[in-house]
């Protein structure tokens, strides 16, 4: 008589997701309950624990390898990786957010709600080992994130950019649902890896089947490409960015250049490096492209650009072109390079959205480069930090951006892609012209008179003090950060 | 003592100098200057310790130290000079207390400033004694953004554009060059590493070596500069301000020049071999080039900019020539070309501070009001252009005398090239000094004070220190140089290894 097999229910996978939607709830509940009768303060303050607690979950379970959930969810040193990256992220948000939603009196209970929905969606899509858990995991986020981009609802620009997010997002998951759907077909599964068992799986069916019977999953693969390629803003999918980065406000934005590009890169990295990546001669040439496109259109359009928000959104585009570089060779060092690099850019570019955020006034008035005439003056350490962004975001020595490109392109040189590196280093060549353009106006013009100094509030300034210095740190001492880059393997390594 | 670490107390002193300045409460614009200047004449002092403690019979690298930095990437602070760069770091700290000295009537923005200049002398100094390229490369990096903010903050009129135009210039040939050490990284045996004695044994097919000279070349041609990549180096040297002019032209420039002696002949002899006859091309049509060019100039400071172009090309030519004197001849004329344009820049820099233009046509004459500015302009003029017993003369003697040796019918343009610039140098030292005085502002201009004169003795000292004894320079450069004129040879050292230096 068979005994009853009880479903074996592991939850150490999903615990830093759990943690933030329980948080969100309770914060939801806890203020429905006691409404404005506590000091504001409290929103941001839960918020901080239910990230401190999933960012320690998180942390927690390092070092593990298994599959959770019935091959749902993968528990690997990669996915903890960006779960850590990305509740570090969260909290820088969060409380560069608080000043801001102060300034702008906006501040409600939903906007930290919603960060942490958010930043529980990208998490869950970072160790998705199944494509429908992929896309409920990018459908969570997203439909925050659509939410947190029109958040200033008395602003048009702010309702204008989310609804074309909202459209193109929605049209892009329908390209990624698709895929699934034929991936589905050709495979009769959805799981990532093969599990106990080398013949289930996409990679299973991959490794045990003849080529000629992928023709189908090589085609699904393309559209999957498609719909991730939207959220990580690469060419031609890219069309949403400008446009949302200038219109959420600038807290939101800066939170989604770090933490949608690291869930949508970390997707990206274990479909195409683990499970299809016996199909690499098929999707090669099509993120060869697509790199390549997305490096040059970023940094060419950028330096036209008048708004430093336009400006990062191209440059974020741009940077999207870098990290595809890393995923090119699928490597293990240009997987952990791919990974640095991610982790690295959300901390430089949360601090520069941080500057722009402290010194764009209420209603983000200031926000045009002319606005910019002269900081240096006004206020010299907002400049000089906004500057070590910058410089960063360039790629130039001592601060972390430059090893960021170390590592990114070093594995790709080792693997043969010398002609890729090259075209990605005039990208940056054209990139650090507008780089210099925005230090022009900053220190090389006079002020012009009428600004009053930017206020800026305790919290912003620790988060940019915080990102300055880790900026410094991680360009001058990266050993810990590429070692845990390094160590951060998947479940399936081929 | 000669335990002590002189080296690395040397490169990082003005780092340290920088942060300190950055303490200095507002308003005291003094103790900013003296402090500026106290902590180059420092970094001076020490750099002495570096000189005396030079085993100059020795041929490798010496004083340096070695830590690990970032294992993972095999990435090592790794230090360590040969007689090349020792006279590399000692011009560079000589000439920074004089560029600190120029600055004085610098009022605006002074910690700034003072700061960019002294991270500016980290970083040169780094870039002459690193011995692992990637932490070359950083300091190679680093030097650009102070530089850039000199430019661009304390610049004159066209001096965004000025800045804007150096610093992407260079910055694309480095991309290359990154791209190059990388690759160079990947490639070593026994390991992936960066540093630079290992991959000195790198065996690299010729085709290979190739594209990597050709991409570490892009660099460092930049910044030389060689004709036709010299196009940044005029703008930047006219519009920055007196002491970012001195350590473009005095040090900066030497940096391309000692890149290619360092890394782009021992690493890739093959190739180097290969495009020598083009690079000494590019480096006579630069002398010709660069001189007629100086002549046409109607500002004062582009004169000497375009003369940097002519003289940079003699260094070249001698570095290519594959012979002992040629090379020796060409790293002592850096140092001459340091001192001499140094000087010029810095007399240029007064002039303007007292008449504020450079136009020659504004002068005429002056040498009535300004006699010791006159008679010292005359004396610089002469040891740029090649005066026998001033500085140039034995470093061009040396160049063409290796040039003889090897290809003998390129000495003729390049002794050509010496006659321009007596042409173009004496010319403008007419027009300015001499003639009728013909603008009245002219009549009542105050000649040097002690803070000029004080920063111009040590340079006319020396000039004519190395014109009459340059012994103990070349004794030092010779072992280095001769390593470096047998890589490029393959091995050996061809015809005129055995005649005497003078």
């Amino acid at each position: 008589m068979p005994a009853f097999d009880a479903p074996h229910v592991e939850l150490a996978g999903i615990a830093p997701e759990l943690a933030l939607a329980v948080a969100a709830l309770f914060i939801l509940v806890f203020h429905a309950i006691v409404g404005d009768k506590l000091p504001s303060w409290y929103l941001p303050g839960l918020s901080t624990l239910g990230l401190g607690v999933s960012l320690f979950l998180a942390v927690g379970v390092w070092g593990e390898h298994e599959l959770q959930l019935g091959g749902m969810v993968a528990l690997d040193g990669f996915a903890t990786f960006s779960k850590v990256a990305l509740a570090v992220f969260g909290l820088l948000s969060v409380w560069l957010a608080r000043d801001y939603l102060v300034r702008e009196e906006i501040e409600e209970v939903e906007f930290y709600a919603l960060v942490l929905f958010a930043i529980a969606g990208m998490m869950l899509m970072v160790d998705a080992a199944d494509l429908i858990m992929m896309f409920i995991a990018l459908e969570t986020f997203s439909l925050a994130l659509y939410v947190l981009v029109g958040y200033k609802r008395d602003s048009l620009i702010s309702q204008e950019s989310s609804m074309k997010y909202f459209l193109l997002g929605a049209f892009s998951s329908t390209f990624f649902l698709l895929g699934i759907a034929l991936a589905y077909g050709a495979t009769g599964t959805t799981h990532l890896y093969p599990g106990g068992d080398p013949t289930t799986g996409i990679l299973g069916f991959l490794i045990s089947n003849p080529a000629s019977d992928a023709a189908l999953l090589v085609v699904a693969t393309g559209l999957l490409i498609v719909g991730l390629g939207f959220k990580v803003a690469a060419v031609p999918f890219h069309m949403w960015t400008p446009d949302a980065y200038q219109g959420a406000p600038s807290p939101v934005t800066g939170f989604m250049a770090a933490g949608s590009k690291l869930a949508g890169f970390a997707a990206l990295i274990r479909l195409l490096d683990t499970a299809l990546f016996p199909l690499r001669w098929d999707w090669r040439p099509l993120l060869l492209g697509i790199a390549v496109a997305t490096m040059l259109v970023g940094s060419v359009l950028a330096v036209v650009q008048e708004d430093v928000k336009r400006l990062l959104a191209y440059s974020s585009i741009a940077h999207a072109g870098f990290v595809l570089i890393g995923l090119i060779p699928a490597t293990d060092l240009s997987v952990s390079g791919a990974l640095f690099y991610l982790a690295t850019y959300g901390i430089t570019v949360l601090g520069a959205f941080a500057v722009v955020s402290a010194i764009s006034e209420r209603g983000e008035r200031r926000v045009r480069l002319n606005d910019y005439k002269g900081l240096f003056y006004e206020n010299p350490l907002m400049a000089g930090a906004l500057t070590l962004f910058l410089l960063s975001l360039a790629g130039v020595p001592l601060t972390v951006g430059f090893v960021g490109k170390v590592v990114v392109f070093g594995p790709a040189i080792d693997a043969g892609y010398l002609w890729l590196v090259v075209v990605a280093m005039v990208a940056s060549a054209i990139a650090a012209f507008f780089y210099l353009r925005v230090m022009v106006v900053m220190y090389m013009q006079e002020p012009d008179e009428g600004h009053a100094p930017a206020r800026v509030g305790g919290l912003a300034t620790g988060v940019i003090a915080l990102t300055a210095v880790a900026t410094i740190f991680f360009g001058l001492y990266w050993t810990p950060l590429i070692e845990a880059a390094e160590k951060a393997k998947f479940f399936a390594n081929l | 003592m000669s335990d002590f670490p002189f080296l690395d107390v040397v490169i990082f002193i003005p780092l340290a100098g920088a942060l300190a300045l950055g303490f200095v409460p507002k308003g005291r614009d003094d103790l900013l200057r003296w402090g500026a200047l106290a902590v180059t004449l420092i970094a001076f002092v020490v750099s002495l310790g570096v000189l005396f403690n030079f085993d100059m019979h020795d041929a490798g690298f010496q004083l340096g130290s070695k830590a690990s930095w970032i294992p993972d990437w095999g990435v090592t602070y790794s230090t360590g000079i040969d007689g090349i760069s020792l006279w590399m770091i000692m011009l560079t700290t000589f000439l920074m207390p004089l560029g600190v000295l120029a600055s004085w009537t610098i009022t605006s923005r002074l910690k700034p400033y003072f700061i960019f200049l002294l991270a500016l002398e980290t970083g040169m100094l780094g870039v002459f004694a690193s011995l692992d390229m990637f932490l070359f490369y950083l300091f190679w990096e680093v030097t650009l953004i102070p530089m850039y903010f000199l430019i661009g903050m304390w610049g004159y009129g066209n001096r965004i554009y000025a800045a804007m135009k150096f610093f992407l210039f260079t910055l694309v040939g480095s991309l290359l060059m990154l791209v190059a050490i990388l690759f160079l990284y990947f490639a070593a045996k026994g390991g992936p590493t960066f540093d630079y004695t290992k991959l000195l044994t790198l065996d690299l097919a010729t085709g290979t070596q190739r594209w990597l000279f050709l991409a570490f070349f892009a660099s460092f041609a930049v910044k030389v500069p060689l004709v036709p990549l010299h196009t940044w180096l005029p703008d930047a040297h006219t519009e920055a301000p007196t002491a970012g002019s001195v350590m473009l032209a005095g040090v900066m420039l030497k940096m391309g020049a000692y890149g290619l002696i360092r890394f782009g002949i021992p690493l890739f002899p093959e190739a180097a071999k290969e495009f020598a006859p083009i690079i000494m091309g590019l480096a006579i049509v630069g002398i010709i080039y660069g001189a007629l060019v100086a002549a046409m100039q109607k500002d004062l400071k582009r004169l000497i900019a375009y003369s940097s172009v002519a003289h940079l090309g003699f260094v070249i030519l001698g570095i290519f020539v594959g012979t002992v004197q040629g090379m020796s001849g060409g790293i002592l004329q850096m140092v001459n070309h340091g001192l001499s344009t140094g000087a010029l820049f810095l007399l240029v820099g007064a002039l303007y501070d007292r008449r504020h233009t450079r136009l020659i046509a504004d002068y005429g004459g002056i040498a009535a009001t300004v006699p010791i500015f006159a008679g010292l302009f005359l004396f610089v003029a002469l040891s740029s252009l090649g005066l026998p017993g001033l500085n140039g003369f034995v470093g061009e003697f040396l160049v063409l005398l290796g040039t003889f040796f090897s290809y003998r019918w390129w000495v003729i343009p390049a002794a050509f090239g010496i006659i321009l610039a007596a042409v173009y140098l004496l010319w403008a030292y007419q027009r300015v000094f001499h003639g009728p005085i013909t603008v009245e502002e002219n009549r009542s201009i105050p000649d040097l004070n002690w803070r000029e004169v004080a920063m111009l003795a040590p340079l006319v000292a020396l000039i004519v220190f190395i014109g009459v004894y340059p012994k103990p320079f070349l004794e030092r450069i010779e072992p280095a140089a001769t390593k470096v004129v047998q890589q490029l040879n393959g091995g050996s050292t061809t015809t005129g290894d055995q005649a005497e230096a003078p």
